[in-house]
């Protein structure tokens, strides 16, 4: 149980910057999900954390001690790796016990510790067993053992769930949840899968290009994404992105087709004439309006389907609609204005609230 | 298995689909064998006859009766007539060139594999292509410097001199790199996260990993160490050292005087140990050389 203090997080491979500055401050017990695309340096964090990296600027503070400078194994964390890493030539009770062996704990409390490890993983059938006698599920938990049992004062998880087939991603993934509520272990979850972040992150933490691109709840980071980098990559199919122009009264936006949109009331300081990105998530969109949608693509999901266009504009977009897909070509649309976004179209960013 | 395959539908051609290309696969295999184990099956043979029966030329075929005076006169006593050491005492010799060499090599190879392969240092590449180009450089190339350094040493004729000179063994460094680099990343951290300094990882994880590797070399380096002929003949001048490669060489004078059977009795003797080496460790010699998952 600990509280994570990240400062100013800078690192460079060479002369490329990868990390420019992270801050970020994990509460006690609170679980964080670090997400973002390959290369953004989502993992490059984690390890800067965990000592297996040296982290070129910045500080990290467990429970306010100063642990930039030290060993991985001086921090009191454990971590869960994407390919497992268990000892391969260690039954599954050595791979469990082996650190707290190093750490010089007695017979008796190793044993004591690995066996409620392993009964509240389901493991105890298989603590003599060798990890290639394993399937991939049973893996991911002895890894999750080997972290469980060290009692550290915080988890690092290395995309554990990739390598899972995607039946077992979600039951593992819902283990993992109900696992870490449980211990109550301050935890740092990376991830490129945004189902998995939203599903299990007390609050995320969206990586862009080496920035802290947004760092809220779930549902914060849902509606009301800071930039268009966010609102694009949270959320599936992604949302549409329309470019626009604020009107004179400032109160809609012309989109490049000519029609007018009404932007919701009170939500956004836009200046008149000011270029802006329009967005709309494809859930949000009535199947009555101005604009008109050529379909081109179907995709039927069972409980609803994702239908992919063009505007007349020549803009694409997709739209989830309940039920049956629909059996025009041609669809008349309109963006349900309480769940318009608006960005402004330079900078990226979510235009602020009126003042 | 094979029979059940090709009773049921065996393609043309293939061997087993007909007799006479089956007659021939086992011909051409019984002539193989025969031109390996026939050298053999005569020193097995002539070994068990009297002096006189090879001395006039004679190459038995069959079993003599005079195998115990022959193996108990080379083990006891050697070769009377060139005032020769019993080939007990060449055998054990043998046995600890053999053995410390290949020890020596494993426990060199495997260190600087593992500061090679986990270890960044200064100068690292170019430790490991120092010891890569020794490769082009065997003991026959280096042997006039070697010997000024052993001699030099004061260690001619003596078990060091010996051995030390054979030790370093770049192949076998090559060789534990090359696994290691197999050895995940993920691996070493998740042992670093655990507490195991570099020691301790070697100790607990590298090491036992490495045990089908360090069979297969055993078998090798064992058999490379017991055949060592060139530089046990430049450095040993004395009998108490001698091994039994040398000896048996020693054993042949010119023609007239050489005692054939007890020359055959000492070939089969030396032949023992490689081969019952490579029996006993065969199962982990052939895991070793095929097994790639770890």
């Amino acid at each position: 149980m600990a509280e994570l203090k990240l400062s100013g997080i800078v690192k460079n491979f060479g002369a490329v910057r990868v990390l420019h500055g992270i801050d970020l401050v994990v509460q006690d017990g609170e679980m964080i999900v670090i997400v973002g695309a390959s290369g953004c340096g989502k993992s490059t964090l984690l390890r800067i954390v965990a000592g297996l990296e040296r982290s070129t600027g910045g500080t990290v503070l467990i429970d306010d001690r100063d642990v930039t400078a030290l060993e991985p194994a001086a921090r009191d964390i454990a971590m869960v790796f994407q390919n497992y890493a268990l000892y391969p030539h260690m039954r599954v009770f050595d791979n469990m016990a082996y650190g707290l062996r190093i750490r010089g704990l007695s017979k008796e409390d190793i044993k004591r510790r690995v066996q409620e490890a392993a009964d509240l993983l389901g493991l105890s059938e298989l603590l003599d067993r060798r990890p290639r006698e394993l399937s991939g599920g049973q893996r991911q938990r002895v890894a999750m053992g080997r972290a469980i049992v060290r009692e550290p004062k915080l988890f690092l998880f290395d995309e554990p769930l990739s390598n899972l087939d995607a039946k077992l991603r979600v039951a593992m993934r819902a283990e993992i949840k109900r696992l870490q509520r449980r211990l109550g272990v301050t935890s740092l979850f990376v991830t490129h899968d945004q189902v998995e972040a939203m599903t299990l992150g007390d609050r995320l933490v969206v990586m862009h290009e080496g920035r802290a691109a947004q760092i809220a709840s779930p549902m914060e980071i849902f509606e009301r994404p800071a930039d268009t980098y966010v609102a694009g990559f949270i959320g599936s199919p992604s949302m549409n992105f329309l470019p626009a122009t604020i009107t004179e009264d400032a109160k809609a936006a012309t989109l490049s087709d000519g029609n007018i949109i009404a932007l919701p009331p009170g939500q956004f300081a836009a200046r008149p004439g000011q270029k802006v990105t329009l967005g709309i998530r494809p859930e949000h969109i009535s199947l009555t309006g101005p604009l008109r949608l050529t379909i081109d693509l179907v995709e039927p999901l069972g409980s609803e389907c994702v239908v992919h266009g063009k505007l007349a504009s020549g803009e694409i977009m997709a739209l989830r609609l309940p039920g049956a897909p629909p059996s025009a070509t041609v669809l008349d649309i309109a963006p349900r204005t309480e769940h318009l976004h608006v960005f402004d179209a330079e900078t990226g960013k979510r235009l602020p609230p009126p003042a | 298995m094979a029979e059940a395959r090709n009773s049921i539908a065996a393609p043309v051609g293939m061997a087993g689909s007909n007799p006479r290309a089956d007659m021939l696969t086992h011909v051409v295999l019984v002539l193989g064998v025969l031109l390996f184990a026939l050298p053999i099956w005569i020193v097995l043979m002539g070994s068990t006859h009297d002096a006189g029966t090879i001395g006039r030329g004679d190459v038995p075929l069959l079993p003599g009766a005079e195998a115990a005076a022959n193996y108990s006169a080379v083990w006891n006593q050697g070769n009377k007539q060139r005032a020769g050491v019993p080939v007990s005492t060449m055998m054990f010799n043998s046995a600890i060139m053999a053995l410390l060499i290949t020890f020596g090599k494993i426990a060199i190879s495997i260190i600087s594999a593992y500061a090679v392969a986990f270890f960044s240092f200064p100068g690292r590449m170019l430790f490991f292509w120092a010891i890569f180009i020794t490769l082009m450089l065997p003991v026959e190339v280096r042997i006039f410097p070697t010997f000024q350094v052993v001699s030099d040493l004061g260690l001619v004729n003596t078990y060091a001199g010996l051995i030390v000179p054979l030790i370093a063994s770049a192949t076998a460094t090559l060789l534990f790199r090359q696994f290691f680099l197999t050895i995940p990343d993920e691996l070493v951290e998740a042992a670093k996260m655990d507490g195991a300094g570099p020691i301790r990882f070697f100790k607990d994880v590298v090491l036992p990993l490495s045990a089908t590797n360090i069979a297969a070399l055993f078998v090798i380096l064992f058999v490379y160490g017991w055949n060592q002929y060139l530089w046990p003949l430049l450095v040993t001048t004395s009998t108490d050292v001698e091994t039994i490669m040398i000896g048996i060489v020693k054993m042949l004078g010119s023609q007239g005087d050489t005692e054939w059977h007890l020359v055959m009795a000492t070939t089969v003797l030396a032949l023992l140990p490689p081969v019952a080496i490579v029996i006993l460790m065969q199962r982990w010699f052939v895991k070793g050389l095929v097994e790639t998952e770890k």
